[in-house]
């Protein structure tokens, strides 16, 4: 108990005191998770879009399939990336491994199926009166779909905040693939469990504190967005 | 609203992948022990050596055997280990060279204040090891690293086969994990002194050292360089550079010139 309250009280002193390694610690993680997440948006989104709104043979296998990767264990992602980019895998030559651009990749690899997946979802339960209505009143088939996605908008930004907690808070994989090198591939998840490895509890809880601060903050402006997004949707 | 959402998505992107791999030449990965690196001897010793040669060097802390794996793999270029034995056989199959003993620590048997297994007084490890075995519990690292290596050698000697026994507990934990675990356990661990000696106020570990000094107790670091021949990407100069640094006087006082928090000397230089 006592700890507890002494990592609460670190957390504060930490945040008043931030000094500019765990600055750059906070900065990184947030670098390579936000790219992450950007990258699987821009793939992802669309990818769960043409998902839910065309019908194509082998649709029903990509859907299990996403679904099945939505659950990767992500010691599993990151040794696959491991062997990827490690100097004797296939990729070895771009001499990735152990750089934050090989925590992105592992990143992307974990938070794509949920974008895409839960993406897809958003679209599926849009109401079909949406798409008939659109049809009736002349649109397109890409009018249509235009219709539809914005229309769902909500749940793909949801998709999207899903893709978000997963990455912020993964640390098996960019461990693996990252090094947790001081400096240069230590982010928020590694630190803390390199402190909680050193027995510094106090100050690897202190860092959960923030790092769960920092993701209330990124959350509540999403939602802000959100709530923006279900004003403009007429029902 | 939309082309702000761009712009700043563009950005991001932008700033992302200009920072993301903004590396020089001048920089090493170094593949090393958890002991090192949790210690806090590489945070001493590095800055000293980045200051004088301008080579950045990245530490990447695994177990022993996962270190030299790193190696043999290319993905570092050179590794500061202590497993003899698996290091000369890393060397012998051609994939590192060079290698230099750089210094020593050694290992001591850490168990519950009240010794309820009665070692204190042994004197030698071999004996302490089968007086443990069956009469109070054992935990072992479990990680091929090479405090875990030493500790399967000892027990080779006695002739016990530990693995699968109901009183040995192997954890694949980094060395102070496993003595937080021996602890709650009421366990019988090895440990290096110099984690031991880092930790265990910090910890409050209810636990004592119940045999130390005997030579087979011996703990040596040693550096290699990953051989260019077999990964023609290393940065092999530059590890070298490193390797001779450790070895020379000058890196042989910055190892041990490093004291923990309470002062103790953690390792002694030893190069030849």
């Amino acid at each position: 108990m006592n700890s507890m309250t002494e990592g609460f009280l670190k957390a504060f002193s930490l945040i008043y005191n931030l000094d500019q390694e765990l600055l750059g610690i906070i900065l990184l993680s947030l670098k390579v998770s936000g790219a992450a997440l950007i990258i699987s948006s821009i793939i992802g989104v669309p990818a769960g879009a043409v998902i839910g709104l065309k019908k194509f043979p082998g649709r029903g296998f990509i859907i299990t399939l996403l679904n099945t990767f939505m659950g990767l264990p992500p010691v599993v992602v990151g040794l696959f990336v491991y062997l990827l980019l490690s100097r004797s895998g296939p990729l070895g030559f771009m001499g990735l491994l152990y750089t934050p651009s090989a925590m992105v990749a592992a990143q992307i690899i974990l938070a794509l199926p949920i974008v895409a997946s839960l993406c897809h979802s958003a679209i599926v339960a849009v109401d079909p009166i949406i798409g008939q209505a659109s049809i009736t009143l002349g649109a397109t088939p890409y009018q249509k779909a235009v219709a539809i996605i914005k229309e769902a908008r909500y749940g793909i930004l949801s998709s999207v905040i899903a893709g978000f907690g997963r990455v912020m808070a993964e640390v098996g994989a960019i461990l693996i693939v990252g090094g947790n090198i001081a400096g240069y591939t230590r982010v928020m998840t590694t630190t803390i469990a390199l402190e909680t490895d050193k027995g510094n509890f106090e100050l690897a809880l202190a860092l959960g504190v923030i790092l769960l601060i920092i993701s209330l903050i990124i959350n509540i402006a999403l939602h802000l967005i959100q709530r923006k997004g279900m004003a403009g949707t007429i029902r | 609203m939309k082309k702000t959402v761009l712009i700043i998505i563009l950005f991001l992107v932008a700033a992302i992948l200009s920072e993301v791999n903004a590396s020089s030449d001048k920089e090493i990965i170094c593949a090393s022990t958890t002991s090192t690196e949790n210690s806090g001897l590489f945070g001493h010793i590095l800055p000293i050596f980045e200051k004088k040669t301008g080579i950045k060097v990245k530490v990447v802390a695994r177990g022993t055997g996962a270190a030299i794996e790193m190696g043999k793999r290319g993905d570092a270029d050179v590794a500061f280990v202590h497993a003899k034995e698996l290091e000369l056989k890393a060397v012998e199959e051609g994939f590192f060279v060079n290698r230099h003993e750089v210094m020593y620590n050694d290992f001591v048997i850490i168990g519950p204040t009240n010794d309820p297994a009665k070692i204190k007084g042994i004197k030698s490890t071999i004996e302490a090891f089968k007086k443990i075995a069956g009469s109070a519990s054992f935990v072992s690292r479990g990680d091929n690293s090479g405090t875990n290596n030493m500790e399967l050698s000892i027990w080779k000697k006695t002739g016990i086969v530990p693995k699968g026994q109901e009183w040995y507990l192997e954890v694949g934990q980094g060395m102070e994990k496993t003595q937080r675990i021996a602890n709650e356990k009421r366990a019988y661990t090895l440990t290096d002194r110099g984690t031991w000696l880092a930790t265990k106020d910090k910890d409050n570990l209810d636990m004592v050292i119940v045999l130390e000094g005997d030579p087979t107790l011996f703990n040596q670091y040693a550096v290699m360089a990953v051989n260019p021949e077999k990964h023609t990407h290393v940065k092999y100069k530059e590890a070298m550079e490193f390797v001779n640094w450790l070895i020379s006087k000058e890196g042989q006082q910055a190892i041990g010139s490093f004291k923990d928090k309470n002062g103790n000397q953690l390792f002694i230089p030893n190069a030849k």
